[in-house]
């Protein structure tokens, strides 16, 4: 594999591990826009027991421990918060984490930390494969269908017997986790992290990522982070081969135009339930499909 | 740490909260009434601290930008006009095409020809060197005031939330964030993602009282925030306007039933919203001469950060905090450092949040399905 292909795998895995740490809270109706917080400490955590000795294969699940048990604690508190509040709260944390690492001496300061222990791409892709895999099988479980609940209606969820405020904690502990994990995937690919690379716009680009793919399957954040890391960078593949420099230039005013569109027509996000049950279905008009409804209905049987 | 210098750090706080001040009430209006955090705000800061930047600089392309804004504007007015005709679909369907292309073309030809060059050669030639901050006011303004009724319609008008989902005051958010990296490339892709500086055009006019040195330029634009708020506050409580916004800010399914064209109002608060931050922006360029495409997310995150501490939709809790805050900065790195600066201003926001969510003086209850 060519080394640019290579590059931009890594950048893809590293964004949809990053998407599906979002994904889980979202899924279950919270917006957390501290995903950079999460991250800096996942790499930062890594990169520190790595340089204390331990081994990355030990070094990467002890930083999304730690990272759990941060999210674990700060959850109670940050989920009494809702909508804008919540969105509020989680920026805040995000900013306290890199304004706490950036005055931290032993972890570099504003000079950054190197990692020690390298992972390539044989590493990142197998492990990105088992974070989609494990979000996919999340889903299908009653945490996922707790979950799925309290997006649509939390009060009808709470009123059939959900426990909203464990279905809760626990997306947001395990979203957390997995953007440790992104975060030191990141650190040990690249042996060198700074605060900087972690900024309010990847917190904005990773929900933008969520929200776009939809927040209805566990296919959203898969295609959303693939959609928008691939889509930009064949542009400027294009720009350069073809001498147009404008494209490169002006590929991100059409990324934003596009975000802004399809909220007004596709606001569930690019795949909904609906789609996938078209897709899965073609012939059969699917459940929520204009047919879906047209057979005899359920209570016809009974009366 | 050297006490002397207290006063003087006292009164850079004012100042630099004097620029948070007309932000964080920016802000404050649009969630108090539409409930939803508008990441426009930092993106119409930058632009017009951008284009105040660039009419001081000479860039007559910035009068382009201008002339997108109000052909976008007018196309959507257009679409308007259309979608209330009575006209038979298919004929409906072609115009709106038709006027799309048409939209299209005339933005091609306006980045083609750049008209703004010989506009801004003429212009320039009118008011001379020295009256060209006049003219970047003028322009700032304007095109932030279009932007802003293109940005209602995207955000607010033609939202619909179907689905009666957890996530749906995200929709707005959304867009908004959408229009903020608009905007932001738009520059960078303009003038480059580089600080761009500039001569203040008023000097370096300043005056000591006692220990302190008081930059005039500095001193006018907080005494001008400060005025324009508390005049936007006046007009809240007194004038027939401010009473439609207070009611749609308190209930906005019973206000229409009260006679409030929530349809009319909703564009007079995005252009009011979006002229404080144009000013903020202008004030910002003339008195710190520095800036960038990112401006905007570094001074309305802390503008955000004051207006939480305040309470949400509360105007006067949006002007002390955003002081308060600006105080907390200046001191901090006094202090510290610069480093330092954000844990306690991120700080305090995260506790507020937690301990106290409505924030010093807020009461209005936020986050009930408002939009």
């Amino acid at each position: 594999m060519s080394g640019y292909l290579e590059s931009q795998l890594i950048i893809l895995c590293l964004n949809v591990i990053y998407a599906y740490g979002i994904f889980l809270p979202a899924a279950s109706g919270q917006l957390n826009l501290g995903a950079a917080g999460f991250i800096t400490i996942g790499a930062y955590a890594s990169a520190y027991f790595n340089m204390s000795g331990a081994p990355m294969y030990l070094a990467i699940p002890a930083s999304m421990l730690f990272c759990a048990a941060i999210a674990f604690v700060i959850a109670f508190p940050i989920l009494r918060t809702r909508g804008v509040y919540m969105v509020l709260a989680t920026f805040a944390f995000a900013e306290v984490v890199a304004g706490l690492i950036i005055n931290l001496e032993f972890l570099g300061a504003a000079a950054g930390y190197p990692v020690e222990s390298h992972a390539d791409f044989l590493v990142v892709v197998p492990v990105t494969i088992l974070v989609v895999l494990l979000c996919f099988f999340l889903m299908s479980t009653r945490l996922g269908l707790a979950m799925r609940s309290i997006h649509d209606d939390e009060a009808v969820a709470t009123l059939f017997g959900v426990d909203v405020r464990l279905a809760k904690v626990a997306a947001f502990t395990i979203g957390a986790a997995l953007m440790s994990l992104g975060g030191a995937l990141y650190g040990h690919h690249y042996n060198y992290i700074e605060t900087q690379s972690f900024n309010v716009l990847l917190s904005i680009y990773i929900l933008l990522y969520v929200l776009l793919g939809g927040t209805q399957t566990a296919w959203g954040p898969l295609i959303g982070a693939a959609f928008f890391t691939i889509v930009p960078e064949t542009l400027r593949q294009i720009a350069a081969s073809s001498g147009q420099e404008w494209i490169a230039d002006t590929r991100f005013i059409f990324f934003g135009a596009i975000i802004v569109l399809m909220m007004v027509f596709r606001p569930e996000g690019l795949i909904t339930r609906t789609l996938i049950d078209r897709v899965a279905m073609p012939f059969a008009g699917g459940r929520g499909g204009p047919g879906g409804r047209s057979g005899p209905a359920p209570t016809a049987k009974i009366a | 740490m050297d006490l002397s210098q207290l006063p003087q750090q006292i009164v850079n706080g004012l100042m630099l909260g004097g620029v948070y001040v007309m932000v964080a009430v920016a802000f404050t209006l649009i969630i108090g009434m539409l409930n939803f955090l508008n990441f426009t705000v930092p993106a119409l800061f930058m632009l017009a601290a951008v284009l105040m930047w660039a009419i001081l600089e000479g860039h007559g392309i910035a009068l382009d930008l201008t002339a997108i804004t109000v052909l976008l504007v007018l196309a959507m007015m257009a679409a308007d006009r259309l979608q209330h005709a009575k006209l038979p679909a298919p004929l409906k369907t072609g115009a709106a095409l038709g006027l799309a292309a048409a939209a299209c073309i005339a933005v091609w030809l306006v980045i083609s020809l750049k008209p703004g060059d010989p506009v801004f050669a003429w212009l320039d030639g009118a008011a001379g060197k020295s009256g060209r901050w006049v003219v970047g006011i003028a322009v700032a303004l304007f095109t932030v005031a279009m932007l802003s009724l293109l940005i209602e319609r995207f955000t607010y008008r033609y939202m619909k939330a179907k689905y009666g989902d957890a996530t749906e005051h995200a929709l707005p958010l959304v867009s908004s964030l959408g229009f903020l990296i608009v905007l932001e490339h738009t520059v960078i892709s303009t003038w480059g993602s580089d600080s761009l500086t500039t001569a203040s055009p008023f000097g370096h006019a300043s005056f000591t009282l006692g220990p302190v040195l008081f930059s005039v330029p500095q001193l006018i634009s907080l005494i001008l925030s400060l005025a324009i708020v508390f005049g936007l506050s006046i007009m809240l409580r007194t004038t027939k306007l401010g009473r439609a916004l207070r009611s749609i800010a308190e209930r906005p399914d019973t206000a229409p039933l009260m006679g409030v064209e929530v349809g009319r109002i909703v564009p007079v608060v995005y252009v009011i919203a979006g002229l404080l931050c144009a000013i903020a922006g202008i004030l910002f360029t003339i008195n710190y001469t520095t800036v960038d495409a990112y401006v905007g997310d570094t001074v309305a995150t802390v503008a955000i950060a004051g207006m939480v501490l305040g309470g949400l939709g509360n105007v006067w809790g949006a002007i002390i905090g955003a002081m308060l805050i600006g105080m907390v900065e200046v001191m901090s790195i006094y202090a510290v450092g610069a480093t330092f600066k954000k844990i306690p201003i991120w700080g305090l926001l995260l506790m507020i949040l937690i301990v106290r969510p409505t924030g010093l003086f807020g009461h209005t209850a936020i986050g009930k399905g408002k939009f």
